[in-house]
């Protein structure tokens, strides 16, 4: 028997609510949390280091599977990334741009429908969770279409995609995104009014600007806080630039706040898809750059060169400078960047990434100190950390 | 007429027909709390545009009875830290009170068999509503102790939480009904039936609303539906008290949530909406009733988000004590009036 009074509760890895296997070290006096330490490292796959051995075509799937809810977005990052350090990003055809920005902007749906759905069915709103889902799912069929896959998709390329638009896919988009500001008055209609929901949520999980700079909170967890900044206005990558939309802010620093931002960031992508498709021409998808670019599949079946090409690339890769670059984009979760060392061989000498998650999870103690045990449930569900990204 | 005969003049015949009568409620309320657990699936499985069960006979209906025989054959298991006896009997403590209230819930009026007349109900207390709240109260022992026997942190605190709830709850819901009997001027469930018949407009519910919707609300509290049901709370509690709990013994658990839910809207019925009153058969409008309530259970399920521990105490003290209080102060100063 402890002699204080203090109860410390294993809270995790295996516990329904903490998105996959966080493990929370739980302080309690009564219900009160008196200290929490976050644990991780149980989902560690080593996706850094198996980069080193891999070649940069082959060290792309790779980055499937961090934050394996918005799978898209850590491609873009990382053929970003890659592209830097060989200098090749105004050779990225205008149509590959858009599309990646399209798919971007859905996977943000994609992941905030998730965020959505969890984090509602922490707090005991059952019903939300699986109208969250219906929504994902049409996205998830646009991914199958797309690239073969529902989660694992790796469908961009060093240099742009991997394959063209299927038929009838930017119907579907078009149509989700008619569709989507109705499913979104849905969910606000059974919880941003629900008393009970405004009681769970305002003042819970409160982090001030200053503390959430000092942290290095990004993403919507640190707009909520008052904080003005996104990577796609104030750093703009694949085009952003060409696109009008607001980057949604909020001063109440709580968990209420951030699940309106998050809700009206959905509209924003909304918005921006629909621009995308406006915008979206006929034209390549691959950058005209045979040192990078794979050759189109009849030149390989056809001409003894394309399969010679085909072979070298395939086989050898391509070998960037040596140097070193950083790329940062605007991720779901927040700001996801890619620190890549070229040595001026066929592997990345070295491929840092920086998880969201692993930041914003930083700020959870601070945020839950002082707080009830069910604070914390809302509060790990604010934050939306994904644990593929943490452990890496 | 032939002459009323009495059934207590009879001991044989008047255990015959209580027996009778305990096992047709028994074997009614069993059917209730199964098909309650098909009802609820199916329910909020069309609101969340889903379908419920399916697979198990024709449109799932055989699915209570696959769910009984799945937790029947599963092993029992009992931690080796748990405290054996108090853990072996929580389940039975929780069920048994439930089932034991409603004893004295009247399903009909009197009928008459072979000239002997028959109470459609089982025990007539003179004391029925304190009956009621006494075993109500018991019922959170069952948690309490399955909390503390299973000896697993999780389950305590969903021990403490309901401790907590359901005195808190309890004097509101007890003080909320202080009002109805000051209306019918009887403790005796069947006495408040009579006191609420002639027309639909003598039902408490439109000369009490108020301690309607306190005594609904907090009842909801007292057996641990959503919004209220911290000491499960499967997202934060891991299920709370019976996190530890498998086989026949969690089905126990289970059964004893609906029949719970049956009770409640039973008692619910029978105090403001006039019980067996209506236009079918007396047993068939209180069925009615609690169907209706039930629902309204189910529907609250798929709707609401939990409330927090703090807040629920809140609203237990805060809000609710003082309406009933409020409402007794009323209600005695129309009555003096």
């Amino acid at each position: 028997m402890a002699t204080n009074e203090i109860m410390t509760i294993n809270m995790g890895p295996q516990h329904p609510s903490t998105h996959g296997v966080l493990q929370l070290i739980l302080e309690l006096d009564g219900e009160t949390v008196v200290k929490a330490t976050p644990h991780i490292g149980f989902l560690h796959r080593g996706v850094e280091k198996l980069a080193e051995n891999r070649s940069y075509h082959r060290a792309l799937p790779l980055t499937d599977r961090l934050d394996y809810l918005a799978p898209m977005s850590n491609n873009l990052g990382y053929v970003l990334a890659v592209e830097k350090l060989l200098g090749i990003e105004d050779e990225i055809p205008q149509r590959a741009k858009v599309v990646r920005v399209m798919m971007a902007e859905l996977t943000r749906i994609k992941s905030h429908l998730v965020w959505l759905a969890t984090h509602a069915l922490d707090i005991g709103a059952m019903t939300v969770f699986i109208y969250c889902f219906r929504e994902r799912e049409l996205i998830m069929d646009m991914y199958e279409k797309l690239s073969g896959a529902r989660m694992t998709s790796n469908y961009f390329r060093v240099g742009g995609l991997s394959l063209d638009l299927p038929d009838g896919f930017e119907q579907d988009v078009k149509n989700f995104i008619d569709a989507m500001p109705g499913h979104l008055e849905t969910y606000e209609g059974l919880l941003t009014g629900n008393a009970i929901w405004q009681k769970r949520t305002r003042g819970v999980g409160y982090i001030s600007a200053a503390d959430a700079i000092d942290i290095g909170l990004t993403g919507p967890a640190l707009r909520a806080s008052g904080v003005d900044w996104d990577l796609r206005r104030d750093n703009p990558y694949s085009g952003y630039e060409e696109y009008d939309f607001k980057v949604i802010t909020r001063e109440g620093c709580d968990t209420f706040d951030r699940y309106t931002a998050r809700l009206d960031e959905m509209r924003e992508s909304c918005k921006i898809i629909q621009q995308c498709l406006d915008k979206l021409e006929d034209g390549p998808i691959l950058a005209d750059n045979p040192g990078v670019s794979l050759p189109p599949k009849e030149n390989v079946l056809n001409s003894i060169e394309g399969l010679i090409h085909h072979f070298k690339l395939v086989t050898d890769g391509f070998k960037p400078e040596p140097g070193e670059i950083y790329q940062g984009i605007e991720a779901p979760k927040g700001e996801l960047g890619y620190y890549m060392v070229s040595d001026g061989s066929a592997n990345p000498y070295r491929m840092k990434i920086r998880p969201p998650s692993f930041v914003n999870l930083q700020a959870l103690p601070q945020m839950v100190e002082g707080a009830l045990l069910a604070d914390v449930i809302a509060t790990i569900g604010t934050l939306d950390i994904v644990l593929g990204e943490i452990d890496r | 007429m032939p002459e009323m005969l009495s059934l207590s003049n009879d001991p044989i015949l008047f255990i015959a027909v209580m027996l009778a009568k305990i096992l047709a409620v028994f074997v009614v309320l069993l059917l209730i709390v199964a098909y309650a657990t098909y009802a609820e699936r199916k329910i909020i499985g069309h609101m969340q545009t889903r379908l419920g069960p399916t697979m198990t006979g024709p449109l799932g209906l055989l699915q209570p009875i696959a769910d009984g025989l799945k937790l029947f054959f599963k092993e029992d298991i009992i931690p080796a830290q748990a405290s054996k006896l108090a853990f072996i009997l929580a389940p039975m403590m929780i069920l048994v009170p439930a089932f034991i209230t409603v004893a004295v819930i009247p399903f009909g009026g009197n009928i008459v068999i072979g000239g002997y007349t028959v109470p459609l109900q089982i025990a007539d207390l003179n004391v029925g509503i304190l009956f009621i709240l006494a075993m109500e109260g018991l019922g959170v022992y069952g948690i309490v102790l399955a909390g503390w026997a299973s000896n697993n942190k999780y389950s305590l605190l969903g021990g403490i939480r309901s401790a907590a709830q359901v005195i808190s709850y309890e004097l509101a819901a007890g003080l909320s009904i202080v009002a109805v009997f000051m209306l019918a001027e009887t403790l005796s469930l069947s006495g408040i039936v009579e006191a609420q018949s002639g027309s639909v407009f003598n039902w408490f519910v439109f000369s009490q609303p108020l301690a309607f919707c306190v005594f609904f609300v907090t009842s909801v509290a007292e057996i641990n539906r959503v919004p209220f049901d911290l000491p499960e709370a499967e997202t934060e509690l891991v299920s709370g008290f019976c996190t530890e709990y498998s086989s026949m013994k969690y089905a126990l658990f289970f059964m004893a949530e609906y029949a719970n839910m049956v009770v409640v809207a039973a008692v619910i019925s029978t105090l403001f909406l006039g019980g067996p009153a209506g236009p079918f058969p007396g047993v068939i409008n209180l069925l009615l009733k609690i169907f209706f309530f039930m629902f309204v259970l189910i529907w609250m399920r798929a709707t609401f988000p939990r409330v927090r521990y703090d807040q629920l105490m809140f609203m237990g003290w805060k809000v609710f004590l003082p309406l009933a209080l409020l409402n007794i102060v009323i209600t005695g100063a129309v009555i003096v009036l």
